[in-house]
């Protein structure tokens, strides 16, 4: 990047320090923390809608669809969340093959699981094998995505299912008695109140979505453990202008501090939040906060 | 092979006994199955232990945080807010490669690099700061006037914390430790596959279900088994400490006693 780091072996203390920063592979580690970033941005609205859905369903006077809502919400209590990650990215990704698979050739009469293989005909892998490596990269991270929406959506499901019950049933009763009809009073009563005692919840959400982000590399995601583990290595002089020893210590300690900024500075900002949403309302923010943790 | 047999050659494999060889091909259930259970062996294991020595710790935390003198505060401070506002699976990594950098040092931190060792000091750390955190709130709301009742007593000090604070505290923070227990069971999960090797292929139930789904590429038979377990686990835990809760709160009536409610909100 600079221009006295044409010949690196050359160089010592910060000036080597700062053309060996400064490499190609080194800015892929860079971009990776905006993979999480994005993956977090991402992830975010849709485990929320994914959450509201599960709450709405639970609720549902339909008894299957409760069953379905309540079950959403219990599945992340018993099983590890770590236990989903790993079973989704592979069963989503046969499940899109197969329908696919069904869609594209109808007339394939082999079976699809062979001992220990998942044949699907040529035209219904996803993404093709023709395709470039950019949609590779994009079609894992999209399994991954949907991945975390769906558990983290389980879990805001929980969030949202108690935040509705949460509300004053006096409200409800009020707003029937204005003449408001089921949905009416679902839309502009419940909802608009229940976010000020879902927010708690959702705060510790957020949280918790941040610090499952390092999981992204178990599903197959460039992401920054991959490049930490990848660049810490021992760097061999065979094949690296830069070599070091083994400095995965070093890049993991990073790793770690970026975290704790990240979520000391999401606590703070997630603190004056609840102070503004509580400004004049009936709910001790604080106090809720409280018996929510 | 029967399944009887499959079991007698696998339900310890974990540990290292019975036949050195996984099964390659034409699985069947049965092994799955018992591989698979072979494997929670760890799982208990790690939460057991981690749970055992982190209770001491956990208290010991909150005292210290609760604690006037800054000497005493401030490093129960840090060391809460490292370990719970890092994500657990950066930790155990973090935690290999410095015990790797020690091993470097001297001999006698070898053993730190087996996962049995140091996944279980990295998992015993952290729940110590989650619970502390727990037990530091339940502390907090120890009703002033048990305080006060201490007091009119004439108890100080050791007396007081023993007879007044402690069983108040333990009994206000039990719900909520229940639930941070749930998922110290959940997180042992993420040890091998963070760093800490599985040598010669002794791992945790997780880590079977990755190795049945990857040879079989079929992910909906192995992970079901795990989850089956874990429910399994995740109800042993409930009723042992719901358990314990009812005896913490013998002494009140009926309809004043806590009520454990799992809550999904602790995990790491």
């Amino acid at each position: 990047m600079f221009s006295y780091c044409t010949d690196p072996s050359t160089l010592d203390g910060l000036a080597w320090l700062s053309c060996y920063l400064t490499t190609g592979k080194q800015f892929l580690f860079y971009t990776s923390f905006g993979t999480v970033l994005v993956l977090l941005f991402i992830t975010a609205p849709v485990a929320l809608a994914f959450g509201f859905g599960g709450a709405i369903a639970a609720r549902s006077r339909i008894a299957p669809l409760r069953w379905i809502g309540k079950t959403y919400i219990a599945m992340v209590r018993g099983v590890p969340d770590i236990v989903y990650f790993m079973f989704f990215v592979i069963a989503l990704d046969q499940g899109l093959e197969w329908l696919r698979h069904k869609w594209k050739c109808p007339d394939w009469d082999a079976p699809i699981r062979q001992g220990s293989d998942f044949l699907v005909c040529a035209e219904a892998k996803l993404p093709l094998s023709s395709s470039p490596q950019i949609w590779h990269e994009i079609y894992n991270f999209s399994l991954a995505v949907f991945t975390f929406g769906i558990v983290f959506g389980a879990f805001s499901a929980n969030v949202l299912y108690g935040a509705m019950r949460a509300v004053p049933h006096a409200q409800i009763e009020t707003a029937e008695a204005y003449g408001m009809s089921p949905r009416q009073s679902f839309w502009r009563v419940l909802v608009p109140q229940m976010w000020m005692y879902a927010l708690p919840g959702l705060s510790n959400l957020w949280m918790i979505l941040i610090k499952a982000t390092p999981l992204l590399f178990l599903l197959g995601v460039e992401d920054i453990v991959y490049w930490a583990r990848e660049l810490g290595g021992t760097a061999n002089p065979r094949f690296t202008a830069y070599p070091h020893g083994d400095w995965r210590l070093w890049y993991f300690l990073a790793l770690l501090v970026f975290y704790l900024l990240f979520t000391r500075l999401s606590e703070v900002v997630l603190a004056r939040i609840t102070r503004r949403l509580s400004h004049g309302q009936a709910v001790l923010g604080g106090a809720q906060r409280e018996t929510a943790a | 092979m029967t399944c009887w047999e499959t079991i007698g050659a696998y339900a310890f494999r974990s540990l290292g006994y019975g036949e050195r060889l996984l099964p390659r091909s034409d699985f069947t259930l049965c092994q799955q199955f018992t591989l698979i259970g072979s494997g929670m062996i760890w799982n208990v294991y790690y939460g057991v232990l981690a749970l055992a020595f982190g209770f001491v710790f956990a208290i010991s935390l909150a005292l210290a945080k609760n604690a006037r003198p800054a000497v005493l505060r401030k490093p129960a401070e840090w060391f809460v807010f490292v370990f719970r506002g890092s994500p657990l699976f950066i930790q155990f990594f973090l935690a290999y490669f410095l015990f790797q950098a020690l091993k470097q040092v001297s001999p006698v931190f070898d053993p730190l690099t087996s996962a049995a060792l140091g996944a279980l000091i990295v998992l015993f750390l952290n729940t110590a700061a989650y619970s502390g955190e727990i037990f530091l709130g339940a502390l907090r709301s120890v009703p002033a006037g048990d305080i006060d009742a201490a007091d009119a007593y004439g108890m100080t000090g050791w007396t007081r914390f023993r007879r007044v604070l402690f069983p108040t505290m333990l009994r206000l923070g039990w719900p909520a430790y229940t639930n941070e227990a749930i998922f110290l069971f959940h997180a042992t999960t993420l040890v091998f596959f963070s760093g800490f090797p599985a040598w010669q292929q002794k791992g945790d139930a997780l880590y079977y279900a990755r190795y049945f789904a990857d040879k079989t590429f079929n992910p909906f038979i192995p992970y079901p088994i795990v989850a089956f377990y874990f429910v399994l686990l995740t109800l042993a835990v409930i009723g042992l400490f719901g358990w314990i809760n009812a005896r913490l709160n013998r002494h009140l009536p009926q309809e004043q006693r806590r009520r454990i409610r799992v809550r999904p909100q602790l995990i790491r």
